[in-house]
């Protein structure tokens, strides 16, 4: 039903860009993150379709969807796990689409994982340290034992503790519940330091009481304002209370952008998203 | 500790085998200075060497590689071609080493460079095939190599049994030619596993040891995983030449048999399991284990077999009959690894009941 209906179609998302989202060349000059017609192809499935944006340092941008609709496809492009089929990919004024995902961690972008995507036999530790090391430039060192350097270490317990791991740090990443998996997940970013955060589902699957700690994590990341945030998110009263932005994917097309208040309440989106049809007339 | 990279045995029982191995192993030429007993040492520290490099691959890095017997022969042959076109002189040693050990080095990295980008798989292929393409080369450049006699060699002066650096009267032992080059052996080989222990416990080390749990994750971590195993490569095979040229100078000899056959690689590849994957010391144990089985099982066997048949037990003498040792080798393998699925340094350090 949903992709039937002609109110999917991209010239109804016109209304919602705001103007000054369009790439502009200035845009390049301030440390945003930009996407310009970044598109790929899976055979004949167009997953993500010229999607372009701009996203601006100490904004949250939730991007949201319905399952499918190619949003960790487009962070996978972003974070470079994937190569568009066309399209570019700009950050801080250079472009990276033809970066490999390591260099691009390395120039900033950080992202943690939907599916939880830890090093399971090593230690809780050990799995940020070796963030911290690849943060610190240790790439090569192979003369000198990996415990001389405390400092390393340090950092890694104090980011530990951080995401309230800190009593754990000495089991194997496997043997933790899935939500501090989750917790680990956005530990290892944090270590990264990086100017871009790319959250996707940082909740999915946490119990209860174990959602605050990550959703206040982001909130502090938050106030700093020379950080970009993209957040992939489901839980809607989450999106409210974090975002200063949503865009909308919806088969790979980028529907909706804006304040959360007006996209929540757009026709496209109660639709493409929430599942609320308008009505009868537009199916 | 620092000697050790900061990584010790872990283990009170694992300790005392390595003492008594290494200890063994640096009084075999005075307690049993026979011909025998001195080969079979020799072949376990040159082993021991060589199966740590080969566990920095298979262990640490979740690679898998055929190669390690051409780096092993590349060692070889540097040195025993050296030495037979250019007499037997240090300088002759000195140009096996400086061929030898860059030519290794840059074969691993092209390989490396090549086929580390892609699946695992992959790189196991093309290694195969250009160790079986490098042994067909071996046997047909006879002009160069020998072809399949191999060369043999003479070693420079001081390195020759006939000379007696200490004669027996001094000491109550002879310390001669051979003995110096058992101990630059030993020494070399120890020297070699100490460095790869510093390697494995540095922060490369670990970076190879996250590659094989979750090289998609290294990489998005903003490591550069062709890298670090195109380099893990080139130490291995640096290591295995070295071994190699440990071996020639032992032997007095290289040829394909004793340098570049697959049935070394396989020795290899068992002696990683037995040992233990991913710890270092386990190439130790193995080595120690598999050779002394491979030289001394059927003359224990012998003399089981006579003592059954003394004592008039049914069945057993024949089925310790020594033309059978291959049989319960093979079997004490199987069972090894089925009982030490983590290899002997694997279940000492986690025994099964109190890592539970």
């Amino acid at each position: 039903m949903r992709g039937s209906s002609p109110r999917m179609t991209p010239e109804c998302t016109v209304t919602l860009v705001r103007p000054d989202d369009k790439p502009s060349d200035d845009a390049r000059m301030t440390h945003t993150l930009e996407t310009r017609d970044l598109t790929i192809r899976f055979g004949g499935h167009v997953a993500v379709n010229r999607v372009s944006c701009i996203f601006r340092p100490g904004e949250l941008t939730a991007i949201v969807g319905p399952n499918g609709a190619g949003k960790t496809t487009y962070f996978n492009l972003i974070s470079g796990q994937l190569r568009p089929s066309e399209g570019s990919i700009l950050f801080d004024g250079q472009d990276m689409t033809q970066l490999s995902a390591p260099l691009r961690t390395r120039a900033g972008l950080g992202r943690a994982f939907q599916l939880t995507n830890l090093f399971p036999n090593l230690s809780v530790e050990e799995n940020v340290r070796l963030a911290v090391q690849s943060e610190s430039g240790v790439h090569y060192d192979m003369l000198r034992p990996w415990m001389t350097r405390k400092d390393l270490i340090a950092r890694a317990d104090a980011i530990l503790d951080k995401v309230a791991l800190g009593g754990r740090r000495n089991v194997a990443a496997t043997a933790l519940s899935h939500g501090d998996q989750r917790k680990l997940e956005v530990a290892l970013m944090m270590a990264l330091e990086p100017k871009v955060f790319m959250f996707d589902e940082p909740t999915a699957g946490m119990s209860i009481d174990e959602v605050p700690v990550v959703l206040n994590l982001i909130a502090q990341l938050k106030q700093d304002a020379s950080k970009i945030i993209l957040l992939v998110e489901h839980k809607m009263d989450v999106v409210r209370s974090l975002a200063d932005r949503i865009i909308v994917l919806h088969n790979g097309q980028l529907v909706a952008d804006g304040k959360p208040a007006e996209v929540i309440a757009s026709p496209i989106v109660q639709e493409a998203y929430l599942g609320i049809a308008p009505g009868k007339s537009a199916a | 500790m620092m000697i050790l990279s900061g990584d010790p045995p872990r283990s009170r029982a694992l300790t005392l085998i390595l003492v008594v191995v290494i200890a063994g192993l640096a009084i075999t030429p005075l307690v049993f200075p026979g011909a025998k007993a001195m080969n079979v040492a020799t072949k376990i520290c040159i082993f021991a060497a060589l199966v740590a490099s080969y566990d920095l691959l298979l262990g640490y890095t979740g690679t898998v590689s055929f190669a390690h017997t051409m780096f092993y022969g590349i060692g070889s042959y540097a040195i025993a071609i050296a030495l037979y076109s250019m007499g037997p002189s240090w300088a002759a040693v000195a140009t096996g080493v400086v061929i030898g050990l860059p030519l290794a080095m840059l074969l691993a990295l092209a390989i490396g460079l090549f086929s580390l980008r892609v699946e695992a798989i992959f790189f196991a292929m093309i290694t195969l095939a250009v160790a079986s393409a490098f042994l067909v080369l071996a046997s047909q450049l006879s002009w160069l190599t020998g072809g399949e006699d191999g060369r043999s060699f003479q070693l420079p002066e001081l390195l020759r049994p006939g000379t007696v650096l200490i004669s027996r009267g001094t000491l109550g032992f002879e310390l001669n030619g051979r003995v110096l080059t058992y101990y630059l052996i030993f020494i070399a080989s120890a020297a070699m596993i100490l460095a790869l222990l510093r390697v494995v416990n540095s922060p490369f080390g670990r970076v190879l040891q996250a590659i094989r749990e979750n090289r998609f994750r290294a990489e998005a971590l903003g490591f550069r995983t062709v890298f670090h195993l195109t380099y893990a490569n080139c130490i291995a095979a640096l290591v295995a030449a070295s071994a190699g040229m440990l071996n020639a100078l032992w032997l007095r000899y290289a040829g394909p048999d004793t340098s570049l056959s697959f049935s070394i690689m396989l020795d290899i590849l068992l002696m990683v399991v037995i040992g233990g994957m991913g710890t270092i010391y386990g190439a130790i144990i193995g080595a120690t284990i598999f050779i002394l089985a491979q030289n001394y099982l059927q003359a224990l066997m012998g003399a089981a077999s006579n003592a059954a048949a003394e004592a008039g037990l049914p069945l057993l003498p024949g089925l310790l009959h020594p033309d059978r040792w291959l049989l319960w080798l093979g079997l004490l393998f199987i069972a090894s690894v089925y009982f030490f699925p983590t290899g002997v340094v694997g279940r000492l350090r986690n025994p099964p009941r109190k890592s539970a």
